[in-house]
């Protein structure tokens, strides 16, 4: 008797901590099947492939917990990285100092998210227009005015320094000779630099620390408690005495200012912005949320789930390119994690054995 | 006698159609006032109106001779007036101690940040829910894994933790099982004992008569008789709810 309740409980551990054992299979399968996966290098090359999904993920789990959806993160990120962008270029040709510049252009990017956020949320929350179709409305306008501001074209020749900051790493190190942080020394000379280990890069500190402090938020806060709790149901918050309005106000504002976020990322990784920044990031932003236990219904979800859900997608996308699969296999094998996983949320909470 | 809750010609309308129409009322402390009337009656609505998760059309409510903060569910819960809905207003993710402090979480300061203090929470609930007697072995789960009884149990916590000076319950017996029913039962005689004042929504005339001080009749949203219970009978209130009048 205790051996099969033994089992049933590991079978409900099982499926409702998938996604981390599929990510540690995901690893050891293709640490096995790729050459060179099991390294330093490309698990970070992981995180960063993965931290914009992270950026983009970490609002939508507020919003989706919520019980709503938001499509404009992708264009909203592509949005802020043109402003933020063409700002700093702009400034930067007018002699005002590179930090200067980069502060404010910065400064920009996040009040566009914030704005395209008050306007999603004004409409969802106020004017209750369903968040599927406020978002969608928000997706396309975002992304005309990101055209319409960059011409249709990345904005680059920006100062140095910008990419220089966005790729940098905490530790230089070349194995029994030297060790450095945040720079390399000047004198390297150029046949050493292709064994110079680089660890841990700023750019995902910089996206852990924002990752950690929205987790406490989420999870240890009023705030975190009053999302979860409209999630389930407005008219109980209501009646509980949340102001679900303004409540959904900030969760579609937080969602929009890390996609700004996401987009001022972008430009300090790749030196550059572009209107097509996050557009293939805010699916795979959805699907992290969902692969990290969030029911689109509301009510459930975490940011944990939403990393492991972000490094699930990376680790595919990078994994199977090492494999040298066709890049068309991955939307295949990330629509399949979806479904796999809804499926196995489903069947965690007994769903399936319900009769109808 | 003076009231402790009084409306003054209470209306609300939904469009064309006037759910509640100028109820003048006055509610008395440490009674139980039992409010009945066929489906559709606007029992429920007249109760949000009070609890404050619907705006009235028009008209005034008084709690203690002063003006009650209409629309404004946490501020009236604050002054000391909980509402047990139908539905129980639960919410069906959050566990029990979330429930009962869902709207006034305590806190702690850690770091500097003010963060929800769930230890206290938890001790609190479990507290409230072992002087009910109701078994609920885990307060940690969500609250749809629990049975009717205890759901009720639940919503009855956290509506008497705060010491409330007023409970409003709609439909407290509904759904029950007859030892859960009685349990509840029992509950509003000890808040009566304890100087609470009750105010009930039933369609269980027995229920009504074994615990009511005073029966109101709503008809078509108007108040059409407010009875003693030792001065009539289940055949008069039956009589009121069906055709709005007396016999």
């Amino acid at each position: 008797m205790q051996s099969v309740i033994g089992s049933l409980e590991i079978n409900n551990i099982l499926l409702r901590r998938w996604p981390i054992f599929f990510l540690l299979l995901l690893l050891c399968f293709f640490s096995i099947t790729g050459t060179g996966f099991f390294s330093l290098e490309n698990f970070q090359d992981i995180f960063l492939a993965s931290t914009s999904v992270l950026l983009l993920g970490i609002g939508m789990t507020f919003v989706i917990i919520s019980g709503g959806i938001d499509l404009s993160v992708g264009f909203t990120m592509g949005f802020s990285a043109v402003v933020m962008a063409s700002i700093t270029r702009d400034l930067t040709l007018q002699n005002v100092s590179p930090f200067i510049s980069i502060l404010l252009a910065i400064l920009a990017a996040l009040i566009i998210g914030i704005f395209i956020g008050l306007v999603n949320g004004y409409l969802v929350a106020f004017l209750k227009v369903p968040p599927f179709i406020a978002t969608l409305g928000m997706y396309g306008i975002a992304h005309g005015a990101a055209l319409i501001w960059s011409g249709g074209f990345p904005v680059g020749n920006l100062p140095d320094i910008l990419a220089s900051l966005g790729n940098r790493y905490l530790i230089y190190y070349l194995p029994q000779e030297w060790i450095s942080f945040l720079s390399m020394p000047d004198n390297v000379p150029h046949s050493e630099l292709r064994n110079v280990v680089r660890a841990i890069p700023l750019s995902a500190l910089f996206v852990i620390g924002i990752m950690i402090f929205m987790m406490i938020v989420l999870s240890k806060t009023r705030f975190g408690k009053h999302t979860y709790a409209v999630g389930c149901s407005q008219s109980v918050a209501r009646r509980s005495g949340i102001n679900v309005k303004h409540h959904l106000l900030k969760i579609y504002c937080i969602s929009s200012l890390f996609a700004a976020l996401g987009g001022v990322y972008y430009t300090f990784r790749y030196g550059s912005g572009n209107a097509e920044a996050g557009a293939a990031h805010m699916l795979n932003s959805i699907a992290a949320v969902v692969i990290g236990g969030a029911s689109l219904y509301g009510g459930t979800g975490n940011i944990m789930g939403t990393l492991i859900g972000a490094l699930i997608i990376g680790t595919l996308q990078i994994g199977l390119v090492m494999l040298g699969v066709q890049p068309f296999y991955q939307y295949i094998a990330i629509g399949v994690v979806i479904v796999v996983g809804v499926v196995f949320d489903q069947l965690s909470q007994g769903k399936l054995s319900e009769t109808d | 006698m003076t009231p402790i809750i009084s409306t003054k010609k209470l209306t609300k309308k939904y469009g064309g159609l006037t759910a509640v129409n100028e109820i003048d009322l006055d509610i008395f402390s440490s009674e139980i006032t039992a409010i009945v009337g066929g489906n559709g009656a606007g029992k429920s609505t007249f109760i949000e109106m009070i609890s404050g998760s619907c705006i009235p059309t028009s008209g005034i409510i008084l709690y203690k001779d002063k003006s009650l903060p209409l629309g404004d569910p946490l501020a009236i819960r604050h002054l000391g007036i909980e509402t047990i809905y139908q539905d129980l207003s639960l919410a069906e993710l959050l566990d029990v101690p979330d429930n009962i402090f869902l709207g006034r979480e305590k806190f702690k300061r850690k770091l500097g940040l003010k963060v929800l203090d769930k230890k206290f929470m938890y001790t609190e609930s479990k507290k409230m829910i072992d002087k009910l007697k109701i078994d609920i072995p885990f307060l940690d789960r969500p609250i749809r894994f629990l049975s009717g009884g205890q759901r009720q149990a639940v919503s009855i916590s956290r509506a008497i933790y705060w010491n409330a000076e007023v409970i409003i319950m709609d439909e407290p017996t509904a759904a029950l099982g007859i030892q859960e029913k009685q349990q509840v039962m029992d509950l509003i005689r000890d808040l009566k004992a304890k100087g609470v004042t009750t105010i009930i929504i039933s369609h269980e005339m027995q229920d009504v008569f074994e615990i009511a001080d005073r029966i109101v009749v709503i008809f078509h949203g108007q108040c059409v008789a407010v009875k003693e219970k030792n001065k009539t009978t289940i055949e008069e209130i039956a009589n009121l709810i069906i055709t709005g009048q007396g016999a």
